[in-house]
């Protein structure tokens, strides 16, 4: 049986990686992914995990040994936020190309400068071009069954990727809220035993891993990690049917929420989906036809699925956490992304991007509830107002 | 040089799944300075190819003796012409530089465009 506890996004997180229990976790301190990872070393000292607990001196070497020990066939598991993310940011690339799959919890917050330690998505938006898989969570049971997928997603052999699961910092991260715990044996069922098909501590069969790669062969390496992203696609949903049927979930590339017969929409990911999602209970009671589209993958992009899910409506407002600067319209990275979508897929209504909650600053339900009514006076008028909007910045 | 193979046909992440095929790829193509026997005797101390980090000196183990150079994978770093020996007792004059090519070494380094048989 599973069982109901109240748990931080963090302690959630940590949860998952006792029950996962790991080969190898590195790590450094970083807020506010801090939490989780100093409650799981809590599970090492306590002896309730076999993992091999490192602690480094820098999120570099953290990367740098979750890439060794990959490498080595171990399953491994690592946390960071914002700094943290940016100091591993050679080696983040470097587990992708390698095809090494590890799991990354990954608690958003803003790069400094200024310095800042609340939430917003630059951190992730920056690994984007990575080639890391990257999930986005609402909230903490969302970041608990989003880890326990992930493992399953990195490992596939059709994949071979590492995966970043995110979550709010402080919002989810540090909120405590009611989550779902599955049992141990539930959980090791479900990820299974990780047997990876080369080791480099295979002194039997020695391997290679990360050698010198030229102009001849550097290029069809690359080509082999945008495969393993077209599989990624098939894998995760493959693998969020199986646990939705094993833990009676409704996970898939995204959540539409009353989005059906709404005529517009706003598009975010992360927390504040949540609260977006009162605002359309709150409109819907009016009579107004509005609903929410809430991405879970974002890498890799599942750009039909989007627009088909969109193409029906008359306006769309995208909410973006961060802000891709000097890009058309200096907009967000959701925005952009999505924008082309839609056009390319010759889906062409109005849209706008929403930059939002920057540096941790609050998102207010009136703040949501003025989107969706620029969006309800777009669909009349046939256009937007303005094509990129800072929510709530001070003139 | 062998045949290309596409994306499809090779190991993932550029890892190589076998031992010791370092040997297949010739990366004496890169060298711009080639080894070269001068005037002073070898010893056969068998010191540049213990130092040698592309197993690039031809020995005869048996005989105990260094034969040459393999010129297919030496990449010219020059390593072997550093710890000879035989080249540190070259007799100079004081304060004389040798060139690294100068004819008086055991193991000179050639500049590959100057280089005749």
């Amino acid at each position: 049986m599973s069982k109901f506890e109240a748990l931080t996004g963090n302690d959630a997180v940590a949860t998952a990686m006792r029950q996962i229990n790991p080969d190898v976790v590195a790590a450094y301190p970083i807020t506010p992914q801090t939490s989780t990872v100093q409650k799981f070393s809590e599970f090492v000292a306590d002896g309730l995990v076999d993992t091999e607990f490192v602690t480094v001196e820098s999120e570099h070497s953290a990367m740098s040994a979750c890439v060794g020990a990959s490498a080595a066939g171990a399953r491994v598991m690592t946390a960071t936020s914002a700094n943290g993310l940016a100091l591993m940011w050679e080696i983040v690339y470097i587990a992708a190309s390698n095809r090494l799959p590890i799991v990354m919890s990954l608690v958003n917050r803003a790069l400094s400068a200024p310095i800042n330690i609340h939430c917003d998505h630059s951190d992730v938006m920056g690994m984007r071009d990575s080639g890391w898989i990257i999930l986005f969570s609402e909230n903490a049971q969302e970041a608990y069954d989003n880890i326990i997928q992930a493992v399953r997603i990195a490992e596939h052999p059709d994949v071979l990727l590492p995966v970043a699961v995110c979550q709010d910092g402080f919002i989810t991260s540090h909120g405590m809220e009611r989550v779902e715990i599955y049992e141990d044996e539930d959980v090791r069922a479900f990820i299974g035993e990780y047997r990876p098909q080369w080791s480099i501590l295979d002194v039997d069969h020695p391997k290679t891993y990360g050698p010198l790669d030229f102009y001849d062969y550097y290029y069809e390496h690359k080509r082999q990690q945008v495969e393993a992203m077209k599989n990624a696609h098939r894998v995760i949903q493959e693998v969020a049917e199986e646990f939705n049927r094993k833990f009676n979930r409704n996970y898939g590339l995204f959540e539409a929420y009353r989005l059906d017969d709404a005529e517009v929409a706003v598009v975010v990911v992360n927390s504040t989906a949540g609260t977006a999602k009162v605002v359309v209970d709150q409109l819907r009671a009016e009579g107004l036809k509005v609903g929410l589209l809430k991405p879970r993958v974002f890498r890799p992009f599942p750009a039909k699925e989007l627009v088909d899910a969109l193409r029906h409506l008359k306006a769309v407002a995208v909410m973006d956490r961060s802000i891709s600067f000097g890009s058309m319209g200096n907009a967000g990275p959701l925005f952009l992304e999505l924008a082309a979508a839609m056009a390319l897929h010759g889906v062409h209504i109005p849209m706008a991007d929403y930059v939002f909650g920057l540096g941790g600053r609050d998102i207010l339900p009136s703040e949501i509830e003025s989107v969706y009514r620029d969006m309800l006076r777009a669909a009349e008028t046939g256009q937007v107002e303005r094509m990129v909007t800072y929510l709530s910045v001070r003139e | 040089m062998a045949e290309l193979k596409g994306w499809r046909d090779i190991p993932i992440g550029g890892m190589i799944l076998e031992a010791g095929n370092a040997v297949e790829y010739p990366t004496g193509t890169w060298r711009a300075f080639r080894p070269v026997f001068g005037e002073a005797k070898c010893i056969h101390c068998f010191t540049c190819w213990l130092y040698c980090p592309d197993s690039s000196i031809l020995v005869d183990p048996e005989n105990e003796k260094m034969l040459g150079f393999d010129l297919e994978h030496c990449k010219g770093c020059g390593i072997c012409a550093s710890v000879c020996p035989v080249n540190a007792k070259v007799r100079r004059e004081a304060g004389e530089e040798l060139a690294r090519d100068d004819p008086r070494l055991c193991i000179r380094m050639v500049e590959e465009g100057k280089f005749q048989e």
